[in-house]
């Protein structure tokens, strides 16, 4: 149900964000897709990648601060409201949405990343939608 | 030439000085040596007892105090008088969160306001001005200190304090203010202001008596050149009296010491040893007339170098130099002493191992800035903004706690910040003090 997400803090400075994305093209991972937070002092680069565990060692052996986060993915079809279904479901179970980002994908459906405040309570408030879940088995093929 | 409020003292020949300065310090030795346990015992433990000073030639068998002694024996202990005699108290920061306390009798508070008011006289102030003082009042020795010695000259002192520059504006004008006394970047903020609002008129300040921060002789010809008057340095410490220990005259070649009333001597800060006149090392005092609480051979930890030619305005008595900075690491931020160990130990609050951390220090339109930079490491990190904003306001919020000063905390990627061999450096000072 979860995905892996790789975390990076970053400098609010330049060639910070190219420092990190130089990693990953060395060591031959794809960035599926990221969001990039800012503040005045800092960011915080959020990334599907093709291999997270690989993508966290490399980052933290060239001296970054690289973690990896459970989020969903969750798979929708092009259909009016179906983004609000979920966000209403979730927010209905009284969890808070931390920060949700598209993810990009090769087939019809879109696709969004949901970090909720709570894993676990959200995992079962969206246990009965049927919903279609990216995982990281999938990841590595797209 | 400005008038000398006492010529008498001032200007004394260097042998009755010296003479007097025997007298007087065989007396204090006999004093404290009666008076507080922990110089008995100090001087008990070199085998010296006061019958072996008989001058200022045997100073140097005396044990030196340092901040430590004073921290040790907390809030009273090194006080010579009982508390019946004591009047007034003031207190400065410590390295620990623990202030150090003095305290003064009322025959101590008429020889600070004197030696002040020879301060504001070799400034050329004197009964027909009207002196704003500009720095805290409270427990900080700058506000208080400045306001009796006003009173003592017979000027007329409005105590403002600190933290409305628009109304010590208005209230320059209206009153006609004629001197000012406060830290010099507070003063250069004041005239920035009046620049700014290009209103010169009924601006009548002749002289500004600056001090209790380090700055520089370029910052002092500015202040002169944007306000036009002359500005003063004048020195002091809470441990010895407070500011009007020293000050400079209207030829500023140094800054005149109250020697009759502290007997400076400069060591070389490694050895401890007594160095030579115009050497650069720690200038010490030993108080010669004090009741409240007399230090023997007190290292200030300041670091500057002493003559003893009679100068060009009449007065005889010893001269220090600008100051060259600290043989510590104490950094003066915008008035209020500050040891990067307090910072340190407000870092160890968060968690049982000290993060890497950098104090950068700066003067932005001349107020000093504090940024902590603190590498964010695995047990820190989050990937959300919000848990990385609050860390960030919790490391702001214990800083100021332990320091009393605001601080901005800038998260930094791990291992960025300079890690030295041996002894590791923590604090980036940007300000110029030439």
């Amino acid at each position: 149900m979860f995905l892996k997400q790789v975390s990076v803090f970053l400098e609010n400075a330049d060639g910070r964000l190219g420092s990190a994305l130089n990693v990953l093209k060395n060591e031959n991972i794809n960035i599926i897709s990221l969001s990039l937070a800012d503040t005045t002092e800092f960011g915080m680069l959020r990334m599907i990648v093709s291999d997270p565990e690989k993508a966290k060692t490399a980052l933290k052996s060239a001296g970054l601060s690289a973690h990896l986060t459970d989020v969903f993915a969750i798979k929708l079809p092009h259909v009016v409201g179906s983004l609000q279904s979920v966000v209403e479901t979730i927010s209905k179970a009284g969890i808070n949405i931390e920060y949700m980002y598209a993810l990009s994908t090769k087939d019809e459906n879109a696709c969004i990343v949901i970090k909720p405040a709570d894993k676990e309570a959200c995992a079962k408030a969206l246990e009965g939608m049927k919903l279609d879940f990216v995982t990281d088995e999938m990841i590595k093929n797209f | 030439m400005n008038k000398i409020w006492n010529e008498a003292k001032e200007c004394m020949s260097r042998d009755e000085m010296s003479v007097l300065q025997s007298k007087r310090l065989k007396k204090q030795v006999d004093y404290v040596y009666h008076n507080v346990e922990h110089y008995r015992k100090k001087m008990q433990s070199v085998g010296l007892e006061p019958g072996d000073i008989n001058g200022i030639e045997d100073l140097n068998k005396l044990p030196y105090t340092t901040k430590d002694d004073l921290r040790d024996t907390y809030p009273f202990g090194l006080f010579a008088a009982p508390q019946s005699e004591i009047v007034r108290i003031h207190a400065s920061s410590g390295t620990t969160g623990k202030a150090t306390v003095v305290g003064y009798t009322r025959r101590d508070i008429e020889i600070w306001s004197e030696c002040v008011s020879r301060a504001l006289t070799m400034c050329g102030l004197g009964r027909n001005d009207i002196v704003q003082v500009a720095y805290g009042y409270g427990l900080f020795t700058g506000g208080l200190g400045a306001h009796y010695g006003v009173e003592n000259l017979g000027a007329t002192v409005v105590p403002m304090s600190t933290g409305n520059t628009k109304k010590l504006i208005t209230m320059m004008k209206d009153f006609g203010a004629t001197g000012i006394m406060c830290t010099p970047s507070y003063l250069l903020h004041i005239a920035e202001t009046i620049i700014e609002n290009g209103d010169f008129e009924n601006i009548k300040l002749r002289a500004a008596v600056c001090g209790a921060e380090p700055w520089t002789e370029k910052m002092r010809l500015q202040i002169e050149e944007k306000l036009h008057l002359n500005c003063h340095d004048i020195y002091g410490l809470s441990e010895i009296m407070g500011p009007g220990v020293a000050c400079d005259c209207e030829l500023h070649q140094g800054l005149h010491i109250q020697e009759d009333h502290f007997l400076p001597e400069i060591i070389s800060p490694e050895t401890l040893e007594p160095i030579g006149e115009n050497e650069l090392g720690e200038l010490v005092f030993t108080t010669l007339t004090k009741e409240g609480i007399p230090l023997i051979r007190y290292r200030t930890k300041d670091l500057t170098s002493i003559t003893r030619c009679p100068c060009g305005c009449g007065r005889t008595t010893a001269r220090i130099a600008r100051f060259k900075g600290r043989s510590d690491d104490m950094l003066i931020l915008r008035g209020v002493n500050v040891f990067p160990s307090q910072i340190e130990a407000a870092l160890l609050e968060l968690s049982e191992t000290l993060p890497h951390y950098m104090i950068i220090i700066d003067r932005v339109n001349n107020l000093d800035t504090i940024e902590v930079q603190v590498e964010v490491e695995e047990r820190f990190f989050s990937d959300e903004i919000k848990e990385l904003e609050k860390l960030t306001k919790r490391i702001e919020g214990v800083i100021k706690q332990a320091i009393g000063l605001a601080v901005k905390v800038k998260l930094v990627e791990p291992k960025t910040l300079d890690r030295s061999e041996g002894k590791s450096v923590h604090v980036i000072d940007h300000r110029v003090f030439d």
